[in-house]
């Protein structure tokens, strides 16, 4: 790459720069026949039923204990896809790119991307690329949008959950939100947390095998962690939830940091974790497989629904008492992913 | 570090059972720190408590104790070219007369939250084209640190740096509220962080004058509980230490001897107690050029207190939060009315967040998305579409 190895604002022109850009950035690391052929749309086989969503990601910083944007673009659509037990397809990429922005950071983003993908799996079949002045965008944004085959027959969502339902949570709370806080050097102590963005569609697909019909509803905790996954379930489900807190998995190093900043780690984002609400006959099962996955090996059961108390969230404490969880509040931690 | 709920669960039902054995009659007990406030409503202490024992919460919340006059001050630097507010970040969103911190912020003000007063020296000395204000908030817990900032920023020759002092003491806080002769107490549970700094002799007038006995307390469930026995216990009203892996009865000279060098006292209106003489500090003759109202002059109007709102009696420990019309209705922790409702310290946010599960605040009908926070929409991470959604 000529010119001191920067984005500049010809790389957004559409002309032979942006032409080089696509070459020796996006194609060398996004190796797929799809996106090869450089059209603008790109053409997938349908399966049969389709889910489909996107999201934007605008984390600071861009490089973080665990992870990245790149890792986290493509991780978040895929856990989207995910939660509709939908087997990712396809994945574009959009990425908005302040002037100056050095080309060997975007390199290492889009291998980053690139690993991700092949983790989850999934191809990067399409994309588009804008340059901005200089202050117009900070460093970097990256939109993805994902398709998705549904493979399961059965209503997986909200509505489908029941009362005596179990409450799987895949693993500790609070580690992605803390992990970027500390890179930013918002801190004066040092934290050993590493996010844990990380792509769910396997594991997802090992709880499916193992719970079937059984799996009624899965989300992602993310922005606003579980406390608000758990809180929106109860609501759109009409139902109630009982959690416990002793069984909530938070790591030491985590629940040192939210005694010192005031956070509740029920409110923390995560970015490679997933809630599931199974039937009663079948938890166990499912707890049990999501356990033989190393991005589930600290599985927990957390809680019930209820027909008690519908549309709110208890917790029960370590000292036996009982008090509500709610949703967090407005900007608490702002570009967190 | 120990984290917050690792007391040990058989320690805090044997305190509980204990203190059902010692509790007689009517009792009610102060606690009159933020901290611990937030921390009886999230370990649910109160479930815990016998019949007869009443838990209510005093004036030891920085941000709540603030006057609003004060915040209309500090909105008011704000909106002066060039200054930026450096502050804790539960001050943004408190409602000032007429503005908020938050809202100056959207409209272009500069606004930076920090997570201590020698972040907002940094700032300053990255930045010398700006002027940086510090909104010293808070008691003898917080005042050191900022008197470090202020040592920092002489050290380092910062002209561009200035602390706005609110801070306040507490003695002359309960002082005021025994005065007033409306708050039936009897006993405090003394806030553990400030006498760490203070020592538990400042509190000796309480039982001296006021015969009300008080127990410097801890910030875990056990540490609350074994407070309320040993008050309890009391057969005589005495200033005792429960938290005395912490707290001496002298205090911490070191600190002392900052605060006393940096700053010196002054009278301060309190939200909901009004103007207390003494019970405020400014910054000191030698420190005086830091004085944020020695290089700006602003006029803030008339303060005016948000109607309806009972901040003030929750303040006093005349009423729980839930006592308040606006509770859990049109004053929640997405559209606070008061400022008691906005700090992670403040009674009503403890009272809202950790509410009871049989709470009535028509919640979820009730609820409101915070202006511009962005969230995503409709109920589910990814759409479905196809024939069988379509059947759906």
């Amino acid at each position: 790459m000529p010119d001191e190895a920067r984005i500049l604002l010809g790389h957004g022109s559409g002309g032979r720069l942006y032409r080089d850009l696509v070459h020796d950035v996006f194609l060398a690391h996004f190796d797929d026949p799809v996106l090869a052929r450089l059209d603008d749309a790109a053409a997938l086989v349908s399966p049969g039923r389709i889910a489909f969503t996107t999201d934007a990601h605008v984390v600071q910083p861009l490089v973080f204990p665990g992870g990245d944007i790149g890792r986290l673009a493509v991780a978040g659509t895929v856990n989207d896809l995910a939660t509709a037990a939908a087997r990712p397809i396809g994945l574009a990429a959009a990425f908005v790119i302040e002037e100056g922005f050095e080309i060997a950071r975007l390199q290492a983003i889009c291998e980053s991307m690139a690993a991700t993908a092949a983790e989850a799996p999934v191809a990067i079949v399409t994309g588009d690329t804008k340059v901005v002045q200089r202050g117009a965008a900070d460093g970097l944004f990256i939109t993805t949008t994902g398709v998705g085959e549904i493979t399961v027959d059965h209503e997986v969502s909200a509505a489908a959950t029941a009362a005596g339902d179990e409450l799987l949570l895949s693993g500790s709370l609070g580690d992605h939100a803390l992990a970027v806080l500390a890179a930013r050097g918002d801190f004066r102590f040092t934290l050993d947390v590493r996010s844990d963005c990380a792509p769910l569609w396997g594991l997802v697909e090992t709880a499916l095998a193992a719970g079937g019909e059984a799996l009624h509803f899965m989300r992602d905790p993310t922005r606003g962690g579980l406390a608000t996954v758990l809180a929106e379930l109860a609501e759109e489900a009409h139902l109630g939830i009982e959690i416990d807190e002793e069984t909530l998995p938070v790591s030491a190093a985590v629940r040192s940091a939210c005694d010192l900043l005031g956070y509740d780690p029920l409110s923390l984002a995560n970015e490679g974790k997933m809630v599931f609400a199974v039937a009663r006959r079948r938890a166990a099962d499912v707890l049990g497989a999501l356990r033989g996955r190393p991005e589930g090996a600290r599985a927990a059961r957390i809680g019930t629904l209820t027909t008690d108390h519908p549309g709110r969230v208890a917790l029960r404490t370590r000292y036996g008492t009982r008090r509500v969880v709610d949703m967090p509040v407005g900007e608490l931690l702002p570009r967190i992913c | 570090m120990t984290a917050p709920g690792s007391a040990d669960a058989d320690r805090v039902a044997r305190l509980a059972v204990a203190l059902a054995g010692v509790a007689r009659g009517e009792r009610t007990y102060m606690e009159v720190c933020g901290t611990h406030t937030m921390a009886v409503s999230r370990f649910g202490l109160r479930d815990l408590l016998p019949p007869g024992v009443r838990l209510v919460s005093g004036p030891g919340c920085p941000v709540c104790v603030t006057a609003v006059g004060d915040l209309d001050v500090v909105v008011a630097l704000a909106r002066l070219p060039g200054v930026v507010i450096a502050t804790f970040g539960d001050l943004v969103r408190v409602p000032s007369s007429r503005s908020s911190l938050a809202r100056e912020r959207a409209a272009g003000a500069d606004v930076r939250v920090v997570y201590s007063p020698a972040d907002a020296v940094e700032l300053a000395a990255a930045e010398p084209d700006r002027q940086f204000v510090l909104a010293g908030i808070g008691f003898e817990t917080t005042a050191p640190t900022v008197a470090g900032a202020l040592l920092l920023a002489r050290e380092r020759g910062l002209a561009n740096f200035s602390v706005l002092s609110l801070h306040k003491t507490m003695p002359g806080a309960l002082r005021a509220l025994l005065d007033s002769g409306e708050s039936r107490i009897d006993g405090f549970i003394l806030p553990g962080h400030v006498s760490v700094v203070t020592g538990s002799d400042c509190y000796r007038f309480l039982p001296d004058e006021y015969g009300i006995g008080g127990v410097v307390a801890g910030f875990e469930a056990d540490d609350v509980l074994e407070a309320l026995v040993m008050l309890a216990r009391q057969r005589r009203p005495a200033i005792e230490i429960g938290y005395r892996r912490a707290v001496t009865a002298a205090g911490n000279r070191v600190a002392q001897q900052l605060l006393a060098r940096v700053f010196e006292p002054c009278d301060a209106v309190w939200r909901g107690l009004g103007a207390i003489p003494g019970s405020g500090l400014r910054l000191s003759d030698e420190f005086r050029e830091y004085a944020t109202e020695e290089r700006f002059a602003v006029d803030a109007g008339t303060p005016v207190e948000p109607a309806g709102c009972r901040c003030g009696e929750v303040l006093r420990g005349l009423i729980d939060p839930p006592q308040c019309a606006l509770f859990g209705r049109r004053c929640t922790p997405e559209t606070p009315v008061g400022a008691c409702m906005v700090s992670s310290e403040g009674s009503c946010a403890a009272h809202y967040r950790y509410r009871a599960i049989d709470a009535d605040v028509g919640d979820a009908a009730n609820r409101v998305e915070p202006p511009g926070a962005a969230t995503d929409a409709g109920t589910g991470d990814a759409a479905t579409h196809g024939p069988a959604a379509a059947d759906a």
